[in-house]
């Protein structure tokens, strides 16, 4: 029973706190440039109004687009939910691994890109192509990054993972370091942050992520926007859990350690969030096409780290 | 009655519907007549099976007095052959269901109703077969009897093409396997299977058998760049006919190889391996993106059906290798990962197809250029190919993702593997295997966005009308089990381990009697899914968020016009296209693929031609290879011409020569 209250407690925690990293990013870059920035509770409030107003809907939108917005949030909801944040080995954690957490990110995506496509306008089209032929880069380039981690632990399951990074024996290893690089590059792009995309943009021709969801608004939008959100917080708790596991409660632990857990998660988000918005601020956007030498880089790097530990084995 | 005898009884039955098809033929009712009992039939077919496979299972063997005088035909229902013989028979159960309604439209009756039931039997005698002769002779009845299908639309452009491609690679084939039978008969000529599993061989013969066995069996499955027949042929053929080439026949070819590679063999090496893993991986890639450059509704389909060959040939490698290394459950899980794809692969791929033939009984239409906003006119079409795009693409909950899944695991093994060649080429082909994956979802994204999407393109998608019931039935019962084999796969591998046991001598865990249903091939601690949570996770998650928001928020929704920048009116042509939408992945990969470049003419100013784009493709199999086979073979024969117009006295002299020659190489011989 308590198994199961820490497992909601979770659900509800990457549910509330996503908004709040969304905010706090963009706080903190806007102080970077010097301008004084939304306040952060800023998305919370752009949430609850648009949950209030009335969706306007393209003529010729199927029930698939109105369908969309509640798988998007809800898969990336769950996964979110599945990966440690601060406990490991939650009531449910193994129910999906890190290949199946990945696969249905890819879902969620998926089911975006056809919502795109549905209204029949140009943008969703432009949008979605795009978005897709990033995937088709950054996926596998993540699984490289899973199978490096994988190699190294023994095991796709995220607890596991946590619970070896956090002995001793894991010490410093090149392919965990090679591995790390891959995991940010892939985790920007599938983020859509500079430089592969830019969250702020609604210039027609620089767009990606925000093209394909040009045509949703009200309350749809709201869980489109939310599901980003947790996407960014996921995707932190996921380097965190495998970089950074100081401090992650383990199984069956007292309420003491895991309110540090959850002390040392913040921490860790505040970390990630300034960084973030440092390397944004740092960086300027690159072409679309750029994008593949970007994202090729994070596949051989994941390679490379996969391979070191193939051939390592033996030796 | 033994169980063999009743199945070869159901299978005579299955000719005689063929023979029953020919004088009935020019009756109305006939092709209701011959779909049903073809469905009738695969359906007893595959309950006979299932219940001899449900009591104890034991190896039947059958001897019939037909066939070489001094061998007699041999059958043989054991694990392996069950396990594909149910392929067979749900995938022509629910072809036959499909064509009952499918098959009305039908002009050309005469030429696909006895050859369907024939093309059926030939499937199923290929599976029991247990001796090389009765194997290859229903192995060409099957190549026959579709090469039949295949050509049935011979008026229509380029299928007599498709026919005769196809009838020149299926020969080449059987050529192949021939001499590899050859081989393992050894020079006492033993073409019974259970003599050639008795037999020895030397180490240089395997290296020979091995290329026959990938030529052979590879061509008709369509291993790159063997498949150049199959993206030429599937399509040609009614819809019902494609999805049994594409969903059940490149089975039976993956049959054949499981059965002389781990069967008849016996003990390979584990060089075998690397072939057979290199050949996966390229496949798995070069078929998506084939698929990725298609605009043809079926012909992109049957290019999906060479990535997934490719994907099932990677599991199959990968046991080779654990298996030569004495790594038992390793092999039992990678085996394991490559039949469970036969049997998801076969699912969706027949729903795709069924899908496709309902969208072309409906437009008319092969190009998804000219489809568009069918999700409104078809919704139930819609709706199964979607599930059929979500579990080819391999997202759970579906039953596609589960092998996929299970293949990473086994690719996650290969580390303790002793021989270097395999560890830098296993971690590239689980890249290659991603890769292919993340596409396909690309792939699938456009073939369902462009025809099923946005607004009608051309008048006909725009009048198109839900197809018949007989036919969405069929897709429902697909869509069904892509869900359940992706919920419970425990109960899907668990009636592997028989398979696994008698090929590998082990099996995975029972996955039944994990906790929760979960699928665990190794450890807990090392890996597990569990596609039933998942799935309810997802759904209440979502029909929570729904409800609450429609409670405490707004559920007000009000329709307009979508945003076209102010300017009104856009009408359908300004919609992205396939071609648009594969453009950026044909700009990152196909620049060295597939030689793709992009010419832009602009006119000078008063000139008043249009300006015209135009992208510019080479398939490089066809380039490379067979047009310079078919160069020098025109070439040869037109040297060769020559010879027909000669004096009698220079053939007699030939014929001398020859002679003289013969008797030189005799006596040198000896």
């Amino acid at each position: 029973m308590l198994d199961a209250g820490i497992q909601g407690v979770q659900m509800l925690l990457v549910l509330l706190l996503a908004p709040l990293l969304t905010g706090y990013t963009r706080k903190v870059r806007a102080r970077i440039l010097r301008r004084l920035g939304p306040p952060i509770l800023q998305p919370y409030r752009d949430l609850l109004r648009l949950l209030q107003k009335e969706v306007v809907l393209a003529e010729n939108a199927s029930w698939l687009f109105r369908a969309t917005p509640y798988v998007v949030f809800a898969a990336t909801w769950v996964s979110a939910a599945l990966v440690p944040t601060f406990a490991s080995g939650l009531m449910f954690s193994w129910s999906a691994d890190l290949i199946a957490i990945i696969a249905l990110l890819g879902g969620a995506r998926f089911f975006l890109a056809l919502a795109g496509m549905d209204v029949g306008t140009s943008f969703g089209g432009i949008g979605s192509s795009r978005e897709m032929m990033i995937a088709s880069l950054a996926e596998p380039a993540m699984v490289m990054i899973v199978f490096t981690m994988a190699l190294l632990a023994g095991s796709t399951q995220l607890s596991t993972l946590a619970g070896f990074m956090i002995s001793p024996v894991a010490g410093l290893r090149v392919s965990a370091g090679l591995a790390l690089i891959a995991l940010v590059m892939v985790a920007i792009a599938e983020n859509a942050r500079i430089p592969i995309d830019n969250p702020a943009t609604h210039l027609e021709l620089t767009m990606v992520h925000e093209a394909m969801i040009l045509e949703y608004s009200g309350r749809h939008l709201a869980l489109i926007e939310l599901a980003a959100s947790l996407q960014l917080l996921l995707y932190m708790s996921l380097i965190a859990c495998i970089f950074t596991p100081w401090g992650l409660a383990a199984q069956g632990a007292s309420a003491g350690s895991e309110l540090a857990g959850a002390a040392a998660y913040l921490v860790k988000l505040a970390i990630g969030g300034f960084l973030l918005a440092l390397f944004e601020t740092a960086v300027a956007k690159m072409r679309v096409f750029r994008a593949s030498e970007f994202l090729g880089a994070a596949l051989m790097l994941g390679l490379l780290g996969t391979l070191l530990l193939f051939v390592s084995r033996s030796l | 009655m033994m169980p063999l005898t009743f199945l070869m009884w159901l299978i005579a039955a299955l000719l005689g519907t063929a023979v029953l098809a020919v004088t009935i033929v020019r009756m109305r009712m006939a092709p209701w007549v011959i779909y049903f009992m073809a469905l009738a039939i695969s359906i007893l077919l595959f309950t006979a099976v299932l219940s001899c496979v449900s009591r104890t299972f034991a190896i039947t063997q059958l001897t019939l007095p037909v066939g070489l005088p001094w061998l007699g035909a041999h059958f043989r229902l054991d694990a392996l052959a069950a396990f594909f013989f149910v392929i067979v028979n749900i995938g022509g159960a629910l072809a036959s269901l499909y064509g009952i309604g499918y098959g009305r439209h039908e002009s050309e009756q005469q030429r696909v109703l006895p050859f369907f039931p024939a093309f059926l039997a030939g499937m199923n005698l290929v599976v029991l077969a247990d001796d090389a002769f009765t194997f290859l002779l229903s192995w060409e009845f099957m190549s026959l009897s579709s090469w039949a299908l295949v050509v049935a639309h011979h008026r229509e452009e380029n299928n007599t093409r498709a026919g005769y491609v196809y009838v020149v690679m299926a020969t080449l084939g059987t050529l192949a396997l021939l001499l590899a039978f050859g081989l393992l008969a050894g020079p006492d000529g033993n073409y019974a299977f259970d003599a050639m599993r008795a037999q020895t061989r030397p180490p240089l013969w395997a290296a020979v058998l091995l290329a026959l066995v990938l030529l052979g069996t590879g061509s008709k499955a369509g291993l790159v760049p063997l498949h150049v027949w199959l993206p030429l042929a599937h399509p040609a053929a009614p819809s019902h006919v494609s999805a049994l080439m594409s969903g059940v026949m490149t089975k039976v070819a993956i049959y054949g190889f499981i059965r002389i590679v781990f069967d008849l063999f016996g003990r390979a090496d584990w060089w075998w391996s690397i072939p057979v893993l290199a050949a996966g991986g390229g496949t798995a890639v070069m078929g998506v993106l084939y698929a990725l450059m298609q605009h043809d509704l079926k012909r992109l389909l049957a290019y999906h059906t060479v990535e997934n060959i490719g994907i099932v040939f990677i599991g199959l490698g990968l046991s080779l290798a654990f298996k030569a290394f004495d790594m038992a459950t390793a092999a039992a899980l990678a085996l394991t990962a490559g039949l469970l794809h036969v049997f998801n692969h076969s699912i969706f791929k027949s729903l795709l197809f069924f899908g496709a033939g309902a969208v072309l009984t409906a437009t008319g239409e092969h190009d998804i250029e000219h489809l568009g906003g069918l999700i409104h006119r078809m919704p139930w079409t819609a709706f199964y190919f979607l599930v059929g795009c979500v579990a080819i693409s391999a997202f759970p909950p579906l039953n596609g993702f589960v092998s996929e899944w299970l293949t990473f695991q086994a690719i996650l093994l290969s580390p303790e593997l002793p021989s270097w060649g395999l560890k830098l080429l296993v971690p590239t082909v689980g890249g290659l295997l991603a890769l292919s994956a993340a596409l396909a979802a690309a792939c699938f994204v456009k073939a369902f966005g462009i025809t099923f999407l946005g607004h009608a393109r051309t008048a006909a998608a725009g009048a198109a009308e839900e197809t018949d019931s007989w036919s969405l039935a069929a897709m429902s019962i697909l869509a069904a089990l892509c869900f359940i084999v992706g919920v419970l796969p425990g109960l899907f591998i668990d009636a592997l381990a028989p398979v696994t046991m008698s090929l590998i001598g082990d099996r995975l865990p029972s996955q039944l009697s994990q906790p929760w249903l979960s699928l665990v091939p190794i450890a807990e601690s090392r890996s597990s899914y569990n596609g039933l949570l998942v799935f309810l996770f997802i759904i209440t998650s979502a029909s929570l968020t729904a409800v609450v928001i429609h409670r405490l928020g707004s559920r007000a929704l009000r329709r307009g016009e979508a945003w076209g920048c102010g300017f009104p009116g856009l009408g359908p042509k300004t919609q992205y296209t396939a071609g648009s939408f594969s453009q950026p992945i044909r700009m990152v990969y196909g620049t060295y693929v597939f030689r793709a470049r992009e010419h832009v003419e602009m006119r000078p100013p008063g000139d008043l031609a249009p300006a015209r784009f135009r992208a510019e493709i080479h398939d490089l199999a066809w380039e490379l290879i067979y047009t310079p086979v078919a160069t020098a073979v025109s070439l040869a024969a037109t040297r060769l011409n020559q010879l027909q117009f000669l004096t009698i006295r220079r053939y007699l002299s030939f014929v001398f020569s020859a002679l003289v020659i013969l008797l030189l190489v005799l006596a040198l011989w000896r």
